[in-house]
Parts: C-alpha cells; sequence; structure tokens
C-alpha cells in the first residue's frame, strides 16, 4: 500500500535531489545538457562573483518586504477582528478571498493595476497630486510591487492560522485579564499576542520559506528579472540561468538549487530545533 | 450595546479600510472584465463600468486565444492529481496506521523528509527526466496526450496528504476496528465501508488543498506545455498578459474565468480548507 507514494517519492524527488547535486558538479554543452566533470567549479565562480552576491541580497530584501508587513498586517487584522466587531463574518470572508488567485491571476491583476499609463494605482494616486510612480519599471520600486503583490496573497493565510491561535487561548485567561480591568488594547498587548507567540513564529518560518520560493509573480510582473535585475532573486536566477535563450547552463543553475536547498534546509532546523526546545521546556 | 468610543471608531476605520485594500483587486478584476476597452483604457482610470459589456469574455473564449482548450487542460491536469493524490495518501496513511510492520515509523519520517526538498531545487533534473523519455521512439512532450502525463507525474503523491490523513486516521476508536475484524472484515472492506466513510471531513480537507496547489501551479507547467494548446490554464492567461498591445479587459475576463473554480472553493469550502492549511500551525 506504500508503494504507490514510494515509487513517486523515488522517482521525482530523491533520485532528482541526488541527480542535482552532480549537475551541480558537471559542465553543460550548448544546449544546457551535463558534459564534463567540473568538480566545485560552479560553486567557486558563484561565490566569486558580484552577481551572486547581487541575486542572494535581493533575494534577503525581498523576504524582508514580503514576511515583515505580511505577518503585522495579518497580526493587526485579527486584534481588530478581536474586538467584538459586528460583522465579522463578513471581514473573515474578505480577507480570506485572496486565496482564491493562483499566483498567475493575482500576478496579471496587479500587472493592469501597476500599468504606468492607465493603471489604477497611478490613477488614484493622481488624484491626490502624486506624480506617476513606474512601478515595473523603476528599479527603486520593481522590487517593492512585487512584495506588495506578494503581501496580499499571503494576508488571508496570515489571519487564518492567527484566527485559529486565538480560538485556543483558554476563555479564563481571558476572563482573569477582564476582571483585572485589562480591556481592549491592554489586553491585546499583555495577553493575545504573547500566546499568539507560537503562531507568530511558525508564521514568519512559514512565510520566509514560501518568499524564497517565490517564482511566479517575479517571471510574471518582471520578465528578465526586472529593471537593472532588481527583482532577480534565488529562484528566478535558477530558472534564468537554466534556461535563458543562447546561455542555458544546467550545471550553473543546479549549483544555485543546492544553495537554496541548504538555506531552505537551515529554516526548517530552526523551525524544527525551536518547537523542539518549546516542547521540552513545557 | 457597546458604547461608540473613538477607539472603535478608529478600529472600524482601520478595519474597512485594510479590507477594501484586500477585496480590491478582487472586484477590480470583475468589474474591468465588464468594461469596454475603451472606457478601461481611459484617463484617470474609471472605477465603475458603464453597463454590462460582454465583449471581452467573447474575445477571451474565442479569437486567437485557445483559453477554452486552456481550460480543459488545467481541468484534466488537477483532477488527475487530486483524484491520485487522494488515492494514494488514503492507502499509504492506512499502512502506517492499521499494519504492523517493520521500520515503519523511520519510513514514515523519511516521508515527511521528502516534505523538506524545495520544488526550485529538483526540477531541472525532472525537467531533464521527463522531456528525455520517449514513447514509441517519440518524446513524451511531442504529443498532446503525453504533455498532459507530464504535467502530472511528478504530482501523483504527496506527503502532506498522507500526514494529513495519518493524524485524522489514529483518532479512529480501535474498538471499532477490533469489532469489525472480528464480523469478518478484511483491510480493504474496512477501509473503504467504515473508516473512509467515517473520515470525510479529512478526505474532503486534503481534496480541496490539492486541488487548489495544482490548479494553481505554474513553475512546472511553464517548462512543460510548449505550445499554446497543449498550456495549463495558468500559464495562458499569464501570456496574456505579455502579449504586445495587451488589452486589459480581455486580460482580466481571462483572469475571472480562471478563478471560479477556486473562488468556489474558498467561499464553500472554507472549513475544509482551514483544517488542511493551518494543519502544521496549531498543536
Amino acid at each position: 500500500m506504500l508503494v504507490p507514494c514510494v515509487v513517486i517519492f523515488a522517482l521525482f524527488i530523491v533520485w532528482p535531489l541526488g541527480k542535482s547535486v552532480s549537475l551541480s558538479l558537471h559542465g553543460s554543452d550548448l544546449f544546457g545538457r551535463p558534459d564534463a566533470f567540473v568538480g566545485l567549479q560552479h560553486y567557486r565562480d558563484m561565490l566569486g562573483s558580484a552577481e551572486f552576491r547581487h541575486i542572494l541580497w535581493v533575494t534577503l530584501a525581498f523576504v524582508l518586504l514580503t514576511v515583515i508587513p505580511g505577518v503585522l498586517g495579518g497580526l493587526l487584522v485579527v486584534l481588530l477582528l478581536e474586538q467584538h466587531i459586528k460583522g465579522i463574518r463578513i471581514f473573515r470572508t474578505a480577507f480570506a478571498l485572496p486565496f482564491a488567485f493562483s499566483v498567475a491571476s493575482a500576478s496579471v491583476i496587479f500587472a493592469t493595476i501597476y500599468n504606468p499609463a492607465i493603471g489604477l494605482a497611478n490613477g488614484i494616486l493622481g488624484k491626490f497630486g502624486v506624480d506617476r510612480i513606474g512601478w515595473l519599471t523603476d528599479p527603486s520600486w520593481a522590487l517593492i510591487s512585487v512584495a506588495i503583490t506578494t503581501v496580499w496573497m499571503s494576508i488571508g493565510y496570515n489571519v487564518l492560522v492567527l484566527s485559529a491561535g486565538i480560538g485556543a487561548i483558554p476563555d479564563e485567561i481571558n476572563e482573569a485579564a477582564t476582571l483585572d480591568g485589562a480591556g481592549g488594547w491592554r489586553a491585546a498587548r499583555f495577553i493575545t499576542v504573547p500566546m499568539l507567540g507560537p503562531q507568530l513564529f511558525f508564521l514568519v518560518v512559514i512565510s520566509t520559506i514560501q518568499s524564497l520560493q517565490s517564482f511566479g509573480q517575479i517571471k510574471i510582473l518582471t520578465p528578465e528579472g526586472g529593471p537593472e535585475q532588481s527583482t532577480k532573486t534565488l529562484v528566478y536566477s535558477i530558472y534564468h540561468t537554466a534556461f535563458a535563450n543562447n546561455a542555458s547552463d544546467f550545471g550553473a543553475a543546479s549549483a544555485q538549487a543546492i544553495v537554496l536547498f541548504v538555506i531552505l534546509l537551515i529554516c526548517t532546523g530552526i523551525q524544527f530545533g525551536v518547537l523542539e526546545r518549546r516542547v521540552h521546556y513545557k | 450595546m457597546r458604547q461608540l468610543t473613538a477607539g472603535r471608531v478608529v478600529t472600524y476605520a482601520v478595519l474597512i479600510l485594510a479590507a477594501l485594500a484586500v477585496i480590491f483587486p478582487v472586484y477590480y478584476v470583475i468589474a474591468g472584465s465588464v468594461m469596454s476597452p475603451g472606457q478601461i483604457s481611459s484617463y484617470p482610470p474609471d472605477l465603475f463600468p458603464h453597463g454590462l459589456f460582454t465583449g471581452n469574455y467573447e474575445g477571451a473564449t474565442h479569437s486567437g486565444t485557445p483559453i477554452g482548450q486552456q481550460y480543459l487542460n488545467s481541468i484534466l491536469q488537477t483532477s488527475v492529481i487530486t483524484l491520485s493524490q487522494l488515492i494514494t495518501s488514503v492507502l499509504a496513511a492506512y499502512a502506517f496506521v492499521f499494519m504492523k510492520m517493520w521500520g515503519r515509523t523511520v519510513l514514515f519520517g523519511l516521508f515527511l523528509a521528502t516534505l523538506m526538498v524545495p520544488w526550485e531545487s529538483i526540477v531541472l533534473p525532472n525537467y531533464l527526466t521527463i522531456t528525455g523519455w520517449s514513447i514509441g521512439g517519440e518524446r513524451l512532450t511531442a504529443s498532446h496526450a503525453g504533455t498532459m502525463l507530464a504535467l502530472v507525474l511528478p504530482f501523483l503523491a504527496n506527503a502532506f496528504g498522507v500526514f494529513l490523513l495519518r493524524q485524522s486516521f489514529l483518532q479512529f476508536p480501535l474498538e471499532l476496528r477490533d469489532a469489525a475484524t472480528i464480523d469478518g472484515a478484511g483491510h480493504w472492506r474496512f477501509l473503504t465501508r467504515i473508516l473512509m466513510p467515517l473520515n470525510k471531513p479529512a478526505l474532503m480537507a486534503v481534496s480541496l488543498y490539492v486541488f487548489l496547489a495544482a490548479w494553481n501551479q505554474f513553475f512546472w507547467p511553464l517548462l512543460i506545455g510548449d505550445s499554446a494548446s497543449r498550456r495549463t490554464l495558468q500559464i495562458g492567461i499569464s501570456q496574456l498578459n505579455d502579449a504586445e498591445a495587451a488589452d486589459p479587459g480581455l486580460i482580466l475576463a481571462g483572469v475571472t474565468l480562471s478563478i471560479l473554480p477556486t473562488l468556489a472553493i474558498v467561499i464553500f469550502g472554507q472549513r475544509f480548507i482551514v483544517r488542511g492549511l493551518t494543519a502544521g500551525a496549531i498543536r
């Protein structure tokens, strides 16, 4: 009964992982297919190149620009929803709606909104007298614009996880707080937020992992990695290095793929490490 | 009745603003899809459609854009992945919970470990493997059927479904299982007649979760389909956007059509999705 799963995992996850390592130690022919063994050459090239440092920097900036606003925004919404709001179901559904949007559909919508000539973003800002912004064409804006799209897509999930966390806070704790005269924001500050610690931590890790793996929104909103390569993250670079016209290099792309794997492994390791400690000291 | 203090006014104001910001793109895609080309391209932009213009939908479904075929491709790809993951996950979860075998815990640990391998790190070897296969002397991806097969193959099983169903099966009372065995029910009969009907919510959660993920896939379908009629809907709408002199109304109509199934799932299946999506977060 385990055979179907084992076969699929072996064929499409375990074996390819080994193959990725092997590819990263080989050169590539004209079509990007592997040829001679080159050892650690790709890794040496990568670590020595200013371009790769730029890619890592863009990747880090993208993670910060998506994770911090996404988690804080979700927290703010959930705390507001906790203040005995009328029509809470309508608000909940509203915040869940972005779920329905795939990365492709969300990106295409935002591409239309960011459109420099007819897009709503500039149209609305224009009414307040703000000059037109080159959302996707200005190197200092492109990454921010892609991050806004990403935060929009993730906010529903964050609200959901935090709402579930609030639901799990024992009633006695809230009652005790009310009896002690802590209401509204005082209760939120000193009780709800600390009690949400595990969920907030989980969200930071999971959003970081997702952010590191973002691809569709970058490819669709800023083809070619953005103006002056300003949106060229690690995953986009893997795609670009492997499939760029005339310069396809599966070896170098695989070396980047292994770097991505190691970074994500560290993130997951941190998650498990901290969770284990929590359980241990309880 | 609570007093309407200044604090509560601010609370409502911030919430309403946040909700509007989140809903706005949803509203815009639907409103824009029924605007005439002249209206949507006007500057400053209009927020409300003048009447119901259906030309974009006609354009998106007819003309040079093979959205109809791509819709069918996506439905096929998503159904096969969902059905297959459901079957493989039920079987594996059953084995992990109800069959005693050597190395069960270790194997389950290895299953979970596969979740830590990011798709982006193994996509290149998978691409080389699958485009390297041939059937009857022809490359697998050279035919429409072969392309559909290539789209689904790596996703026929996933450890997340196994994990979720195992959690659910573990809750199953052992007395019921023993009673079924005494009544002469074998593994298969117990699984299909008793266990699955009693675990419908978990099965729904897995199905909807897998459906959403498969329908929304982007990276792999981008690499696999090499002609318009073999692409999935997600790639199709993103290419509407790439086209020179893209018509925004047409794009938004395409997007609206593409989100209908997932919108239905999010609105009507919310409680099942919550279960799947928050499985890792709440302990």
